[in-house]
C-alpha cells in the first residue's frame, strides 16, 4: 500500500517536472514553429470530424429531453436558456476534451511511446535536440489554443441542432424567442467559465499524453499500455478539474 | 575546439548502479583523436551504458567524463546538447525518426546545429546542407534512398542511413552502439567497411560496441585505401599489426573493464571470459 502510495506521489512529481520544462520552453528559443502548426492542424482540424457530430448531437439530446420534463411544468420557454447554459457551461467543454482526450492524448501517447521504445527520443537527444522543446511543449500550445476553439464549435452546432429541435420540431417556443431568450440567460461568468475550462483540459490532455508517452518501457505492449493510461488519466483529470472549476465559479 | 593533445574523450572511475547491479564500475579509459575503441561484453555488462554514459543521456553516480574537454557529468541537460551534437552516435537500431523521409533525417543534425546556435550566419546554406546531405548519402551507397522513408529500406540500409546522419556534421568522435547486430555476414562486413572508410576519410575517433569478434578484427588489420577505394591489410600486406590503425580492445564483465589491450594481448588472453570473445567463426 505504502509502495502504491510513493509510486503514485514519484509519478505526480516527474508530471509537474514535466510541466515545468515544458511551460518553460515556450520561451526559450529554438522555437519549433513547423511543429506547432503541424499539430495545431492535427489537433484542431483533425479533431473536427468527431467534436462537429458530437456537438451536435449533445445539443439535440438536451432539448428533447428537456422538452418533456419542461413541459411538466408548463415551463417550455425556458428550453432556450437551458440548453445554452448546459452547452456553454459544462457539456461544450466537457464533451469536446472528453472526445479530444479520447482522439488526442491517446495519439500523442502512442506516438511518443513509438518513438520511446524504437529510441527515436534518445536519438534526439544524443543529436543535440531537447525533446521537451521539440515534441511535448509544440502539443501543449496546440492544444490548449485550439481546444478552446473546438470548444466554440461545438457549443454552436449543439446550440443550432436544439434549435432544430425546440422550434422547427417541436414548436415549444417562436424561433426569435428561442435566440433572444438564449442569448439573455448568458452572463459573460458563463462564457468565461466555457472558454477557460477547454484551455485547462488542453493542457490535461496534451501534457498527459506527452507523459505517458515518454515514460513508455517494455516495447509495443508498452505502447499500448501507455496510450490506454493516457486516455484513462486525462478524462479521469477532466471531471475532476471541471469539479473545480465549477465550485470556484458557483462561489463567484 | 580542444587541441591536438587533449584526449577527445576521457573516463575517470566512473561508477553507475541501478539496485544492486553494476551498470559501470570504475571505468577509466582515454581517447585521442584518430584512434578506436572496440568494446566487447556479454549481454547487460555495461556496453551500452558506457556510449550512453558517455554523451550524458544516462547520468552517472561518480567519477569523471570528459568529452571534449567538457565535464558531462556537471553539465545540465540544457547545456549537453551543445556537446552531444558534436559528436556522433549510431543507435542500435538506427535511432532513425520514423516520419522523416531519409534525406530529412540526414538533413536534421545539421539543421538542428543551425536552431541550437541561434545565429544564422556562418551556418550553411540550403543548398551547402542538400550538398552535405547527398554527400553523406553518397558515403554509405544510399544516395537514391533520398526521398523513402525508413520503413521502405532493408534493416542494413537503416543501419547506414544511421551512420550517414551520425557523420553528416564530420564528428571528430563517433560512438557505435551494435553497428552489426542482426544482420547477416555480408551486410554486417559492408557495415564495418564504412565505419573503416569514416576513421580513414576524417582521422576520427571511434567507440565501437560489438559481439563480432571480426568486427574488431576488421577494425584492427584493415585501413581504407581511399585511392583505390577499399580496405587495404594496415601496415602492409605482410604484416599483421594493429599499432598502424590504433585500435585497442575494451572487455566489459559486469560493469568493468577486464580486459584492455591490443589484438595480439586479447589473442593470447588466459581469461576465459575474455577468451570468450576471440571467435573466428561467423
Amino acid at each position: 500500500m505504502l509502495q502504491f502510495l510513493t509510486a503514485g506521489i514519484e509519478s505526480f512529481q516527474e508530471f509537474l517536472l514535466l510541466a515545468g520544462r515544458a511551460f518553460l520552453n515556450i520561451v526559450r528559443r529554438p522555437f519549433y514553429s513547423d511543429d506547432l502548426s503541424l499539430q495545431m492542424d492535427i489537433i484542431g482540424v483533425g479533431s473536427l470530424p468527431i467534436v462537429l457530430p458530437t456537438g451536435a448531437l449533445s445539443g439535440a439530446i438536451i432539448a428533447l429531453q428537456m422538452s418533456r420534463a419542461l413541459s411538466t411544468y408548463g415551463a417550455n420557454s425556458e428550453v432556450g436558456p437551458i440548453v445554452a447554459l448546459t452547452l456553454i457551461r459544462e457539456l461544450g467543454p466537457v464533451l469536446t476534451a472528453i472526445n479530444v482526450a479520447g482522439r488526442n492524448a491517446s495519439g500523442i501517447a502512442s506516438e511518443l511511446g513509438s518513438m520511446k521504445v524504437t529510441e527515436q527520443i534518445d536519438a534526439m537527444r544524443a543529436l543535440g535536440t531537447d525533446p521537451i522543446k521539440k515534441l511535448v511543449t509544440p502539443r501543449l500550445i496546440a492544444t490548449a489554443l485550439m481546444l478552446p476553439c473546438l470548444t466554440v464549435v461545438a457549443d454552436a452546432v449543439g446550440w443550432f441542432a436544439a434549435y432544430l429541435i425546440a422550434v422547427p420540431l417541436l414548436h415549444l417556443v417562436s424561433s426569435g424567442f428561442f435566440w433572444s431568450s438564449s442569448w439573455q440567460a448568458l452572463v459573460p461568468n458563463d462564457i468565461i467559465q466555457g472558454l477557460v475550462k477547454p484551455f485547462i483540459f488542453g493542457i490535461i490532455i496534451a501534457l498527459v499524453g506527452c507523459f505517458y508517452g515518454l515514460r513508455t518501457t517494455g516495447g509495443t505492449q508498452g505502447v499500448g499500455r501507455a496510450t490506454t493510461q493516457a486516455v484513462v488519466f486525462a478524462s479521469i483529470w477532466i471531471f475532476f478539474v471541471t469539479f473545480l472549476i465549477d465550485k470556484i465559479f458557483v462561489g463567484l | 575546439m580542444p587541441d591536438e593533445t587533449e584526449p577527445l574523450l576521457e573516463l575517470n572511475g566512473v561508477n553507475l548502479k541501478f539496485g544492486n547491479t553494476w551498470a559501470l564500475r570504475n571505468v577509466t579509459l582515454k581517447l585521442n583523436a584518430g584512434e578506436t575503441r572496440i568494446i566487447f561484453g556479454s549481454a547487460g555488462s555495461g556496453k551500452t551504458m558506457l556510449l550512453k554514459a558517455v554523451i550524458g543521456l544516462i547520468p552517472i553516480d561518480s567519477g569523471d567524463i570528459k568529452l571534449f574537454g567538457q565535464d558531462v557529468a556537471s553539465l545540465q541537460e540544457q547545456e549537453l546538447y551543445a556537446v552531444r551534437s558534436r559528436a556522433g552516435f549510431l543507435f542500435q537500431e538506427g535511432g532513425l525518426f520514423d516520419s522523416l523521409s531519409i534525406g530529412e533525417n540526414v538533413e536534421y543534425p545539421l539543421l538542428n546545429r543551425q536552431v541550437t546556435d541561434h545565429k544564422k550566419d556562418g551556418a550553411p546554406s540550403a543548398e551547402e546542407v542538400d550538398k552535405r546531405v547527398r554527400d553523406a548519402l553518397r558515403f554509405v551507397e544510399l544516395e537514391q534512398t533520398y526521398d523513402k522513408f525508413p520503413s521502405e529500406v532493408s534493416g542494413g540500409m537503416r543501419r547506414r542511413v544511421g551512420i550517414a546522419r551520425a557523420v553528416v556534421t564530420e564528428p571528430p568522435l563517433v560512438l557505435y552502439d551494435s553497428p552489426t547486430a542482426g544482420l547477416d555476414p555480408i551486410t554486417a562486413n559492408i557495415i564495418m567497411a564504412l565505419i573503416a572508410k569514416e576513421r580513414a576519410v576524417r582521422n576520427s575517433a571511434s567507440l565501437i560496441v560489438t559481439h563480432r569478434y571480426q568486427d574488431g578484427e576488421l577494425m584492427a588489420n584493415f585501413q581504407y585505401d581511399a585511392k583505390d577505394e577499399e580496405l587495404i591489410p594496415a601496415g602492409g600486406a605482410s604484416q599483421k599489426d594493429s599499432s598502424d590503425t590504433r585500435t585497442k580492445f575494451i572487455v566489459m564483465k559486469e560493469g568493468q573493464i577486464v580486459f584492455f589491450g591490443t589484438r595480439q594481448e586479447l589473442e593470447s588472453s588466459d581469461d576465459q571470459y575474455v577468451k570468450r570473445f576471440i571467435r573466428h567463426e561467423g
